[in-house]
């Protein structure tokens, strides 16, 4: 047996002894992945250090030079309204709208991973259809409701919602977290006299941290990033959001201003990389029990 | 009773911003209508006109070319890593780490803009292919190439996948792959007799997530079309093309139409998916 292992038929994921050339090809092609996957990032970032000259000039991916003249002149923004106003606004969307998918989709989860209750799977199997519902079909009835209430060039499109537990992710995550929590120490506390209020403020609110902190984060980063709803909705300068002044300024500056742009681009991306070296377990573990995207 | 207490949110926000809304959609769909005065009633005036829109016509075909060839060419890249990284070895979490980051960065303006410039006549791209000595063209403004860049844009967040695909490559037990090598299978053919078969559950939930996500894409198009699908209607998405009847037209009830007709689309879609995954999806050891 000995001699058939290495060569003839190397099986896949054993821990057998294996061709030595093998390992190496498979390292060199994990490395060139990687590069090519990081080029576009380590472009940017390079490009966004280069002077006017070198944006000309210099071919390569990295500065010959660092000057932090772009992000000076990029952080100026739009007439009138400077980047740290969009970084004010998208900062302050994005903590609401955490806030409000916390505390919102995790009312809901208890309620469908632990009470009973008529029609109870009738909602659940809704809850699970609307995962699938596309959000631009919601777009222009949405906008004529808020645009009655008077909401649209306020926050409240963007939040409200939120409030309602209408991120079905989060709901099925919890809800999928919550069923992994013994049941027994919901019995033992019911024996000791809790009701399903206090089951949820002793029991299951300290023990879902896990799943807060997941719902958190990706509440973060999807709304630091969304850019569909802001638009629709966000309508003054004073007001846009990170995603829409990087566009705006787009507009404005045009192709000549590419240092600039690229300098706010980075910036732009700043908050979402820290998450990401902050949290990529949870990240990871985040999208292996619910599929979630970034 | 606790339960509807705990559930009213959610509930209000069923009724209120889901279903309502989407009724309001359906009834609007049948109207004509700017904001500024009331719906006016055309029956299937919208849907008709559809048909007979050519731009209508070219974002279904954008749209439809865009999905097909992005989904199956990042899912084949997603499993392929997955199989190379697919190793009991420290390390592997790192480089696990750093390849799912695009998929994080990627559906930002950022990213769009970068990609933008780099597939622009100046671009990173085209330094890269004058290094081989072939010359290069504006990638982003040229209409026969803009939609290849944001296939490649969507390729390169093949992360998420691929994380997922890990997973389910560690839930395959070693005996199988000791079983096929004992009747004498090669790498190959335990990869199609033992890894895909046992995979198939997985890839289906990659495949339907994909395909839904690709329908939606939005932000990229939007922003390396500079609004307007350019060059030549080229990354004219179906979700661009709404937004433009919608809300730069201030065409309601056409975009409602619209809207309807693509839930009705991406509805089909899945039904089709889940008809067909069961010609081929394995789920353990119960059905064989």
């Amino acid at each position: 047996m000995a001699t058939l292992t290495a060569t003839d038929h190397p099986p896949t994921t054993t821990r057998r002894v294996r061709h030595p050339i093998a390992g190496v090809l498979r390292w060199a092609v994990i490395i060139a992945v990687l590069l090519v996957v990081l080029y576009p990032l380590i472009w940017m970032v390079g490009t966004s250090f280069k002077s006017q000259r070198e944006l000309a000039s210099n071919l390569s991916v990295w500065p010959e030079v660092f000057t932090p003249g772009n992000y000076v002149e990029g952080w100026t923004g739009l007439p009138g309204v400077t980047f740290g106003r969009f970084f004010l606004n998208s900062i302050v969307l994005a903590c609401l709208v955490v806030l409000a998918n916390m505390a919102s989709c995790l009312v809901t989860a208890y309620a469908f991973a632990r009470l009973r209750f008529p029609l109870r799977s009738l909602w659940f199997a809704l809850m699970i259809g609307t995962l699938l519902l596309p959000s631009h079909v919601l777009i222009v009835p949405q906008f004529v409701l808020f645009t009655h209430f008077g909401w649209v060039g306020t926050l409240l499109p963007l939040v409200v919602p939120k409030l309602l537990a209408t991120e079905a992710f989060f709901v099925f995550l919890m809800v999928q977290f919550m069923r992994g929590v013994p049941r027994e120490l919901d019995e033992a506390a019911m024996i000791d006299g809790c009701g399903p209020y206090r089951v949820f403020w002793h029991i299951i609110l300290p023990l879902s941290r896990p799943a807060l902190v997941t719902t958190a984060i990706f509440s973060f980063i999807w709304t630091w990033n969304d850019f569909f709803t802001q638009l629709v909705y966000l309508s003054d300068p004073a007001d846009y959001t990170v995603p829409i002044g990087l566009r705006a300024f787009m507009d404005a500056a045009g192709q000549q201003a590419i240092g600039p742009m690229f300098a706010m681009s980075v910036l732009s991306l700043v908050p979402v990389f820290v998450f990401f070296l902050a949290f990529q377990r949870l990240l990871v573990a985040g999208i292996n029990t619910t599929g979630l995207k970034g | 009773m606790a339960g509807y207490v705990f559930l009213t949110p959610w509930l209000i926000g069923l009724i209120g911003i889901t279903a309502i809304p989407m009724l309001y959609s359906l009834y609007l769909s049948f109207t004509r209508y700017n904001l500024l005065r009331p719906p006016e009633w055309i029956g299937i005036a919208n849907y008709e006109r559809m048909l007979s829109d050519p731009n209508f016509r070219h974002a279904v075909w954008v749209t439809l070319m865009f999905a097909l060839v992005s989904v199956p060419l990042k899912l084949t890249v997603a499993l392929g890593v997955a199989l190379l990284l697919n190793r009991e070895r420290r390390g592997i979490g790192f480089f696990r780490a750093l390849l799912y980051l695009p998929s994080l960065l990627g559906g930002s303006v950022a990213l769009a803009i970068v990609w933008q410039a780099m597939f622009g006549v100046t671009g990173a791209f085209n330094n890269l292919l004058g290094l081989v000595g072939i010359e290069g063209r504006g990638w982003v403004n040229d209409p026969d190439t803009a939609l290849w860049t944001l296939v490649l844009l969507a390729v390169w967040q093949f992360g998420a996948p691929m994380v997922i695909f890990l997973a389910g490559l560690k839930q395959i037990p070693t005996e199988l792959y000791e079983a096929a090598w004992v009747d004498g299978a090669g790498r190959i053919r335990a990869f199609w007799h033992v890894t895909l078969p046992m995979l198939s559950p997985v890839i289906f939930f990659n495949l339907v997530l994909e395909m839904i996500n690709g329908f939606q894409g939005f932000t990229s198009a939007y922003v390396i079309g500079n609004g307007n699908g350019s060059p030549a209607g080229s990354t004219l998405l179906y979700t661009v093309y709404l937004y433009l009847r919608g809300f730069g037209n201030l065409q309601m009830g056409y975009a409602s139409a619209m809207a309807w007709v693509f839930l009705i689309a991406v509805g089909l879609l899945t039904v089709v998916l889940f008809t067909t995954g069961r010609m081929w999806v394995h789920y353990g050891d119960g059905d064989r």
